[in-house]
């Protein structure tokens, strides 16, 4: 958290290390060291008396540099993230390993994520717009996965992103982290708003510390920055600099760069509103955006080509002074009321009853999460063998004519619920195998929940297993199964 | 080591043995009765019976000002509504159990934990720890780590920094959290025998002080009972009503 505004500046105070390459910790001696930033030291460790195997998870030591009795910033930001990082999992954080208190000496022992932070692709900005996106997709999907386990991550920036071998962008830097469950050591803690200036959403700079939608606005100012070269907001280095966001809007994208698509910027300054209300809903939302440009509808913000007037301007600075955060949503209660759900739509084997009830069904669904976003979704078989994909005139218009199908399966809700466009997405798959294809994109858009229908009971079904049967015994996410 | 904190029982021997087994169950090194183990329920004799069982397995059992006036004479402060079932208390012990209630103590040190009915600054005054002024006052009352207490019967953690920062949490049943060795830590268990916040479910609490966590949980238990056993004693209606309603 090298924050521009923290309350000391990271100083080169004489180091407390007696700790060096060969030294031993609790059980892990230290290699190589790794980096040394304004807050921590990175230290290559391995346990102690373990021969080193090709297969090993590699581990790093963090060490906070704490200068003297007073560096409330590093101290309890290092406090912090001791409490959270045991608490998480998954591919998006790096596992933690083990932890040393402040009675002896502070460190948190992890694994290691080989390669760059994002901070390196970043000061080759601008990047092409399939790259932002494909960037953007992948932090969203991480930052989804860290929301659902009740984390506000609250400090994402380039040098806190860093990807694995696999592609999985990795958080790290948990200092100025909010864990639902856990008490907020930062809440008291100082008279500043926390984080890093170009990225704090307007209500961090109010103080609130528990809306998992700012860590979307950070993303944006990432995606701006990717795409433009420039930052939204500057760099500011004073409290009533860093207001101004509240009240002025980011010069849009396509002026620095003409060709940046439409779709991204709408997507980008949707990320940058200062309403968290007007952001995607999670980041699962925002990634499905990402990975499907197509599908994102464009307002009137993918044409902006120049930011408000003064008068607005004006009435928005008196609006925004002494104004306080609003924001009284928790990680987990903002991802619980912003799923997505998936209805997969048989075009060809449904009947009308099995169409009917999968209607009706989904439509309870939507009506107690107005929240909520739904893909629909329909798989064109395609063979296994012969051509990958249907690019000739008659696949093409296969292809078209099951899309108009399942946009006139969803019309009905779409008009009983009053359903706005960005709350419904189209999708055609095509694929050899409707269960698998049906899995993946559930995993790949961060489905929350699967409703589909079954065709009844048969004697050939019980042998050759069905889709839904498939579907929901491989599913990561809850599937509902409709029968007639 | 690892220690059950168990508080403000009123005399609910259904809330009790559900909190119990629980508590068994997840081990412990030791156990902490954090006192009030009779008034407005109607088990007074057995929850008394039942700490006392514990104490000479190696509890520690305290005192809390309800079993300070169950042992006494007159109204010790509590308020006329709730007079009724202190005098019906004390008609429920035997003068034994009031004799053992009245010479209970009032506070204990474990290790680097305080524990206390009420407050670790004045026990005897058996005021509240309502928030952080409050947690701060106890904080600063001892050089323990740790303090813990029940009398309020709403679980909460609080914190305190070297440098005098603070904070309060409301804590989520069955997460464990880790309790930084750079501050001081204050937890009120929550009561087990009469919730307050809502949640009918009984309330307690595990301090880890090896691990430096805590675990607070809140377990379900058969209220219906316990509150037909308040109107069957003839108690005033409302101490059942309040263990359906957890309020």
């Amino acid at each position: 958290m090298d924050s521009e505004l923290s309350p000391h500046a990271p100083g080169d105070a004489a180091p407390n290390w007696t700790l060096q390459p060969g030294a031993e910790l609790d059980g892990f001696v230290l290699g190589e060291r790794l980096h040394m930033g304004g807050m921590a030291v990175l230290w290559s460790v391995h346990r102690k008396g373990h021969t080193p195997q090709p297969d090993d998870l590699p581990l790093i030591m963090k060490v906070p540099r704490i200068k003297g009795g007073e560096d409330p910033t590093t101290i309890v930001g290092f406090e912090v993230e001791q409490m959270v990082m045991p608490m998480l999992h998954g591919p998006h954080v790096p596992a933690f390993v083990a932890k040393g208190d402040f009675t002896r000496q502070p460190y948190i022992v992890m694994e290691r994520i080989p390669g760059d932070s994002l901070r390196a692709r970043f000061d080759q900005a601008p990047l092409p717009p399939t790259e932002v996106a494909d960037i953007g997709h992948r932090v969203a999907q991480a930052l989804h996965a860290l929301h659902r386990q009740n984390v506000v991550h609250l400090d994402i920036k380039p040098s806190n992103i860093l990807f694995r071998p696999s592609g999985e962008a990795v958080l790290v830097d948990f200092g100025l982290s909010r864990h639902d469950h856990l008490p907020d050591l930062l809440e008291e803690e100082f008279a500043l708003p926390m984080g890093t200036g170009p990225y704090m959403s307007p209500e961090q700079v109010q103080f609130v510390r528990n809306d998992p939608r700012s860590d979307l606005f950070a993303l944006g100012v990432l995606l701006y920055h990717l795409t433009t070269g420039e930052r939204p907001f500057g760099q500011p280095t004073s409290v009533s600099g860093l207001r101004k966001r509240l009240y002025t809007d980011p010069t849009p994208p396509r002026v620095h760069r003409p060709d940046t698509p439409p779709w991204l910027q709408e997507v980008i300054l949707r990320c940058l509103e200062v309403d968290p209300a007007k952001r995607h809903q999670s980041a699962a939302q925002l990634a499905h955006d990402l990975l499907h440009p197509e599908q994102v509808v464009l307002t009137e913000r993918a044409e902006r080509m120049t930011t408000q007037g003064r008068l607005t301007t004006f009435k928005r600075w008196f609006k925004a002074l002494g104004a306080e955060g609003e924001g009284q949503v928790s990680a987990g209660e903002q991802v619980a009321r912003s799923p997505v759900i998936m209805v997969a739509v048989g075009t060809k084997t449904a009947t009308p009853e099995l169409d009917a009830k999968l209607l009706l069904t989904v439509r309870r669904i939507l009506q107690i999460e107005p929240g909520a976003r739904l893909a629909c979704v329909s798989v064109m078989r395609v063979n296994r063998v012969g051509m990958d994909r249907l690019t000739d005139d008659q696949g093409r218009s296969l292809h078209v004519q099951q899309l108009v199908a399942i946009k006139h399966w969803a019309r009905p809700l779409q008009q009983a619920l009053d359903m706005d466009e960005q709350r419904l997405t189209f999708h055609v798959l095509e694929a050899p195998d409707t269960a698998s294809a049906l899995i993946e994109f559930a995993n790949k858009n961060q489905v929350d929940h699967i409703v589909m229908g079954a065709r009844g009971h048969s004697a050939m079904r019980r042998y050759l297993g069905s889709v839904s049967a498939q579907v929901v015994a491989e599913a990561g996410c809850s599937v509902t199964v409709v029968r007639v | 080591m690892k220690l059950a904190l168990l508080s403000d029982l009123h005399a609910n021997r259904q809330a009790t043995e559900a909190v119990w087994a629980h508590a068994c169950r997840q081990g412990f090194d030791r156990l902490v009765m954090l006192g009030d183990y009779v008034d407005y329920g109607a088990d007074p004799a057995w929850t008394v019976d039942f700490a006392r069982a514990r104490q000479q397995e190696g509890a520690v059992v305290l005192q809390g000002n309800h079993d300070e006036a169950a042992a006494g004479e007159g109204n010790h402060g509590l308020s006329e509504h709730v007079l009724p079932s202190l005098r019906w208390t004390r008609e429920a012990l035997s003068t034994e159990q009031r004799q053992w209630l009245g010479a209970l103590p009032l506070s204990e040190q474990l290790d680097q934990c305080l524990a206390v009915h009420a407050n670790a600054r004045h026990p005897e005054e058996w005021a509240y720890v309502q928030g952080r002024v409050e947690a701060i006052d106890s904080l600063q009352a001892t050089p323990c780590q740790y303090v813990v207490c029940g009398h309020m019967h709403e679980q909460a953690l609080y914190h305190l920094t070297m440098t005098g920062k603070t904070g309060a949490f409301q804590p989520t049943s069955g997460v464990t959290i880790p309790l930084s060795a750079a501050r001081r830590w204050l937890a009120v268990a929550g009561s087990v025998g009469q919730p307050r916040d809502g949640n009918p479910a009984a309330a307690y609490a595990m301090l880890d002080m090896t691990q430096g966590s805590i675990t607070f949980f809140r377990i379900p238990y058969d209220h219906d009972t316990a509150a037909r056993r308040i109107e069957q004693a003839g108690l005033p209606a409302f101490f059942a009503q309040r263990l359906r309603d957890g309020q």
